[in-house]
């Protein structure tokens, strides 16, 4: 089969984006936000810069870290506001179609079924790719312009591939989004299970794991007993798709994180003997690199499920 | 175009759909001649949208197969796409772009190139009277514009059959004419077979070569709307209702004992005796009843017709 119409489908989709109010909001809360946090940060950095000896490395990582207080840092702000984009661009993807009747029209053409939810995928992480990166570009050159910092060639590579976390992590919720857009027949619901979700995962997910963390503290303390009780209180965070991304966020931005294993391993890096300094991008990249595998195969279960879901339904008109 | 007017273009032969226990389409066989115009009539809930969707492979079928331009649409379903165009019974467009771009973008998923689709759609829109308003937006259509405007999306890609699926549902009476014989006009002019279900015995007989009557996923029978009730009523040339006062077991012996008499019954829901029979025997029953003694309190004769099919199939829904 002819591969053009699985690009007019994303075209009409992209178009469809950049024609909606709803993606205007998104850009518009976002844009604000970020351009908001770059002067908290800006403000913090020239003040650190000035009292800090000139020896701080990778000053301009901190653009995107750093924050005075009163607004949150732009890593922050990505964090939580990146699943909304995701959730926003998504929740309707299928079902709306399928309400207003033109689901049927267009799975009546010689297309392939899978096509249509293809495009959709694409069609949105084209969009909200596209959009991070001219973000991410444009809080590098207002840095570069107001503080007046070299942009090193590393610097870039890492803010460059957090952007793509970014967009793998925003990627995630889209396809979440897209599966609840599959399940539900109205939009509304399959918003509001996203945004649950998302809720869940925000702000009672680190309550839940902190109550079973009361509950699962070892009576007798022994290292073995820490370590273990170290391990299930990890893996149980990192069920949680932010804090994988926090994670990998951390790698990324703080070069002078070297492991993720255990806070203890972390805060006692004198006493086993880890060096404090920077690591290179590839490390980084690599210390991080499980987390990564971990929220691509989220993203991709999601979609796997929503894809198989899809393909089995049965497409009647306006049902 | 390839062979004779008699060629058939839709064979299905021992089509079955089961929805677990309910089974909604029972071993329907049925042909379709090239360039005819049928029409599937059925009660809502007959099965008539679930064959449709077989023949378009957007539901496979529990048993039984169906061949549509010699093609299986079950194997093949988007090379059937590509030589059927399917009209729903509620059709969606894309409310916020106008009738042209409605128009293209189906144009674009069968591969017509732009420059041609363009002609090809004002045309179009031309035959179908949306000449003036083909730059309006979809969403301030009227249903029958909509209809109408199905129609154009459904010749665009130039198709060997339509199928219409309850064409004329939600339209008044001048719509539903007009819309008839538009169909009509342009099946004839492009040399179409046409498939249309519908609820609406009366509004279609009048286009249609050849009706099917499909009934709880069976068809009891075919041909010109005329000879429809004489296969479905094969005996019963002559129905007679009437209402005694006193029905002694005599006087009804004495009625069965007509010459010519088929059946006398007695039907509890109308309190009526209804009697079958060869010639028109009001008079007999009148006479017989005044003998006895019995007073007659109506009695009526009974033709069997276009409004007797619908009586019994459509609007009860019980056969």
């Amino acid at each position: 089969m002819n591969k053009r119409t699985f690009w007019v489908i994303v075209r009409k989709e992209v178009a469809d984006y950049l024609h909606s109010w709803r993606f205007f909001i998104l850009i518009g809360i976002i844009m604000l936000t970020c351009l908001g946090s770059l002067y908290t940060a800006l403000s913090a950095i020239s003040s650190s810069a000035a009292a800090a000896d000139a020896r701080i490395e990778f000053l301009f990582l901190r653009l995107f870290t750093v924050s005075n207080g009163t607004v949150p840092s732009f890593l922050s702000f990505i964090t939580f506001l990146g699943p909304l984009l995701g959730i926003g661009l998504g929740f309707d993807a299928i079902n709306s179609e399928r309400n207003k009747g033109t689901l049927s029209r267009i799975l009546a053409q010689p297309v392939p079924r899978d096509y249509v939810i293809n495009a959709k995928f694409v069609a949105a992480l084209a969009v909200i790719g596209t959009m991070f990166l001219a973000l991410g570009l444009l809080v590098m050159g207002l840095g570069i312009i107001v503080t007046g910092i070299e942009l090193s060639f590393e610097e870039f590579l890492r803010i460059l591939s957090y952007l793509l976390m970014s967009l793998v992590y925003v990627a995630f919720w889209l396809n979440l989004s897209i599966l609840f857009s599959v399940l539900f027949k109205q939009p509304a619901t399959a918003a509001l299970a996203g945004i649950a979700v998302w809720l869940f995962f925000s702000v009672f997910y680190n309550m839940i794991v902190e109550l079973l963390g009361k509950a699962l503290v070892p009576s007798e303390v022994t290292l073995e007993s820490l370590l273990n009780y170290e391990s299930i209180m990890m893996f149980l965070m990192r069920l949680s798709p932010s804090y994988l991304f926090g994670e990998v966020t951390t790698t990324l931005l703080y070069p002078t994180v070297n492991t993720l294993g255990s806070s203890i391993l972390a805060s006692q890096n004198e006493f086993f003997m880890i060096p404090d300094t920077p690591l290179s991008f590839l490390q980084s990249l690599l210390v991080s690199w499980p987390q990564l595998t971990a929220m691509i195969a989220a993203t991709l279960i999601c979609f796997a499920i929503s894809y198989y879901i899809f393909m089995r339904q049965e497409i009647r008109s306006r049902s | 175009m390839v062979g004779t007017m008699e060629d058939s273009v839709i064979t299905l032969s021992g089509l079955t759909k089961r929805y677990g226990e309910l089974v909604a389409v029972d071993h329907l066989s049925l042909t379709i001649k090239r360039g005819e115009i049928f029409g599937l009539l059925g009660p809502n809930g007959a099965g008539k949208s679930t064959t449709i969707l077989m023949m378009l492979g957007l539901s496979e079928p529990s048993e039984g197969s169906a061949n549509v331009c010699g093609v299986d649409p079950t194997r093949e379903p988007i090379l059937v796409k590509r030589k059927v165009g399917y009209l729903a019974d509620d059709v969606g467009f894309y409310e916020d772009m106008n009738a042209v771009q409605n128009l293209m973008f189906t144009a674009r998923l069968n591969q017509i190139p732009d420059d041609e689709a363009r002609k090809e759609a004002d045309r179009l829109l031309e035959q179908v009277g949306l000449s003036e308003a083909k730059h309006k937006k979809v969403g301030t259509y009227s249903r029958g514009m909509r209809q109408r405007l199905g129609l154009a999306d459904v010749l665009i890609k130039r198709p060997e059959v339509i199928i219409l699926d309850e064409p004329t549902l939600g339209l008044d009476p001048e719509g539903v004419k007009e819309l008839m014989q538009l169909i009509r006009r342009l099946s004839r002019q492009e040399g179409m077979t046409v498939l249309l279900s519908s609820h609406q015995l009366h509004q279609v007989q009048e286009v249609c070569d050849r009706v099917g009557l499909f009934v709880k996923g069976k068809l009891l029978a075919q041909g010109d709307v005329g000879s429809l009730a004489k296969q479905l009523f094969p005996d019963e040339k002559i129905e007679i209702r009437f209402r005694i006062s006193t029905a002694t077991d005599e006087l009804i012996g004495q009625i069965r004992g007509l010459e010519q008499v088929i059946d006398v019954e007695y039907d509890e829901k109308s309190e009526e005796w209804i009697m079958h029979s060869h010639t028109d025997l009001t008079h007999m029953v009148a006479e017989l009843a005044v003998k006895n003694g019995a007073r007659l309190l109506s009695l009526r004769q009974h033709d069997y017709g276009l409004d007797e099919i619908y009586l019994r199939y459509f609007e009860g829904g019980a056969a």
